[in-house]
């Protein structure tokens, strides 16, 4: 279990992280969320003792990290994969990290081989792609087999396969009654790990909800309808009061129906004998709804209209206009 | 005791403090040798001038020092240390510790290296040790190699950066201290109290008693014995400053 209260972290006249506080529980991944920029790390940092908090305080199992006998056993965490010596092994790396906590030597094989690293534990760290730096960052937080674990950004520089791995790593961990914080910026990632999320922008709290909440909330569910008859159940809907768009102007025969539901738009559709070739709930992504949670609250917005690649931030004013 | 086994296993987990032993040990044997060998028969010979490359060895055992502590920042290992082990100044006494234990084992080896040799080549008699001067001559060089390790691990911490580490406690120890002397009036009261003079002063056993050494300078004020608890002093002085500023600051 961790606990944040009122925490806050001042760099000269920059406020990091305002005024955060919220819960992570046991048995459950919880997502830490936010645009790059948001505090995830600060927050981690100051979780971990290695900040001082400006203002208020995070307990960990009721306790400051600080003050916690053998902390390596209690929360494992992986918050920077570089913070490893380049010419030191993988091993020696782990070695002296589990001697400092009084974790047997065999657990550091153990690890090793947990994350697939064996082959390698020999060789000096600073050779390793960024894929293994992460597995070797994980066996770190692993070590000391604890109660409370702590990732941030851990699916970085992983490939597929070890993307994959780390999700279902994670589930597993958290299924074992452990309390699991896993931050990221991506959300598609976090839909498909973490039950649980924690948003964050600009350093203040935005949400804290299970995943569901979060884009049942922030998005809005329409159904999509095809079919060759499109114009006329088209006209059935409206006149049966619903809206009606089009998905665009190229396909005439898609229609989106944003308040119906799925039952309203068949039974209709139905009832006047129209053929349908599809009939779908629309679900709004958790990026849609992150965005317009967040669009006010992003760090380092791009100028929107300059770049094409910039994310729309839909229709709310970007923050900068407000420094 | 635990924390000393840790930061032991860091020191020498890592090729950079290896590298650093045998350089400083080979720059004072080497230039031990090299004075012996090419010394002319008329020239007078002693113990302490068989320690001539004791103040090469040092400097490297200075960047040793600074750079156990340096490239934990440059590296980011200093995180991963304070989050195994949040007691920042257990972690950084430890470490202390070692890199101190460790250069005055070095200093030990190198002095009695350097005399050894310069002993085999210039079969030379007054190199005996027959006095207790001598062998103080010997044995404080570990003595004022530990001291100086602790400038640098203090400068280190302070500082958290290799290069700016390095450059201030060589340049202080080659040239800030003895360009003082240049200074009109004050200058040599003023070098008096540096302390790498005065851990110079306690090397040499100059002050106080007389040898063979004793320049030509005017009497400093302290003797030897209080020119070593002098450098001493500062050298904790400055380490406790560290400590301070590490638990202050963020990791």
């Amino acid at each position: 279990m961790i606990e944040a209260v009122g925490l806050t972290k001042r760099y000269g006249s920059k406020l990091a992280v305002d005024d955060l506080s919220f819960t992570v529980k046991p048995g459950k991944v919880t997502g830490f969320l936010g645009p790059n920029g948001a505090g995830k790390s600060t927050t981690m940092r100051m979780m971990l003792g290695l900040d001082r908090p400006t203002a208020g305080k995070v307990l960990i199992d009721g306790k400051h990290y600080t003050e916690l006998k053998n902390p390596l056993r209690t929360l494992g965490a992986l918050v920077d994969a570089k913070w490893v010596h380049p010419n030191r092994s993988a091993h020696a790396h782990l070695k002296w990290m589990a001697r400092s906590n009084g974790i047997p030597t065999k657990r550091v094989d153990e690890v090793l081989d947990i994350v697939g690293l064996s082959e390698v534990a020999h060789r000096r760290a600073g050779g390793f792609s960024l894929g293994m730096s992460q597995r070797l960052g994980i066996a770190t937080a692993l070590l000391g087999d604890p109660k409370i674990l702590m990732f941030d950004e851990p699916v970085n520089g992983l490939d597929p396969e070890g993307i994959h791995w780390i999700r279902r790593f994670m589930q597993r961990l958290a299924a074992e009654g452990r309390t699991v914080l896993v931050s990221s910026h991506l959300l598609s990632e976090m839909a498909q790990t973490a039950e649980e999320l924690v948003v964050v922008g600009r350093g203040k709290l935005i949400a804290q909800c299970s995943t569901e909440e979060f884009v049942d909330s922030a998005s809005n569910t329409s159904v999509r309808v095809r079919s060759p008859q499109a114009e006329q159940l088209g006209e059935v809907l409206t006149s049966n009061g619903l809206a009606v768009t089009r998905e665009n102007q190229q396909d005439q025969h898609t229609l989106l129906v944003p308040d119906g539901g799925t039952e309203q738009v068949g039974e209709l559709a139905a009832k006047h004998g129209f053929v349908l070739h599809e009939l779908t709930v629309q679900r709004g992504s958790l990026e849609e709804a992150f965005m317009q949670i967040t669009g006010q609250e992003v760090e380092f917005s791009t100028g929107r209209g300059n770049d094409p690649a910039a994310p729309a931030t839909g229709d709310v004013p970007v923050a900068a206009a407000e420094r | 005791m635990t924390l000393l086994a840790v930061e032991r296993m860091k020191l020498f987990t890592t090729r950079s403090p290896w590298w650093c032993m045998i350089v400083a040990l080979a720059l004072t044997v080497g230039f031990g040798a090299l004075y012996a060998a090419t010394l002319p028969a008329e020239f007078t010979f002693d113990v302490a001038a068989t320690q001539s490359g004791g103040q090469l060895g040092m400097m490297v055992i200075m960047v040793l020092a600074a750079l156990a502590v340096t490239t934990e920042y440059r590296f980011g290992t200093i995180k991963a240390t304070f989050q195994a082990a949040p007691n920042r100044t257990a972690v950084m006494l430890a470490k202390s510790t070692v890199v101190t234990a460790l250069a005055f084992v070095v200093g030990e080896i190198a002095a009695f290296a350097a005399w050894g040799v310069s002993y085999l080549i210039s079969g030379n008699e007054v190199l005996a040790l027959d006095t207790s001067q001598e062998w103080v001559q010997l044995t404080g060089l570990g003595l004022v190699y530990a001291g100086a390790a602790l400038y640098a691990l203090a400068v280190g911490m302070l500082v958290r950066q290799s290069a700016g580490a390095i450059s201030l406690v060589l340049v202080w120890a080659l040239l800030v201290e003895s360009l003082v002397q240049l200074l009109p009036r004050v200058g040599n009261d003023l070098y008096d109290w540096m302390p790498f003079a005065a851990a110079t002063r306690f090397l040499m056993q100059s002050g106080g008693a007389e040898t063979s050494m004793s320049s030509q300078l005017p009497e400093p004020p302290i003797g030897p014995w209080a020119s070593l608890v002098y450098f001493l002093a500062i050298g904790v002085v400055l380490l406790v400053l560290g400590i301070v500023t590490v638990r202050q600051r963020d990791a």
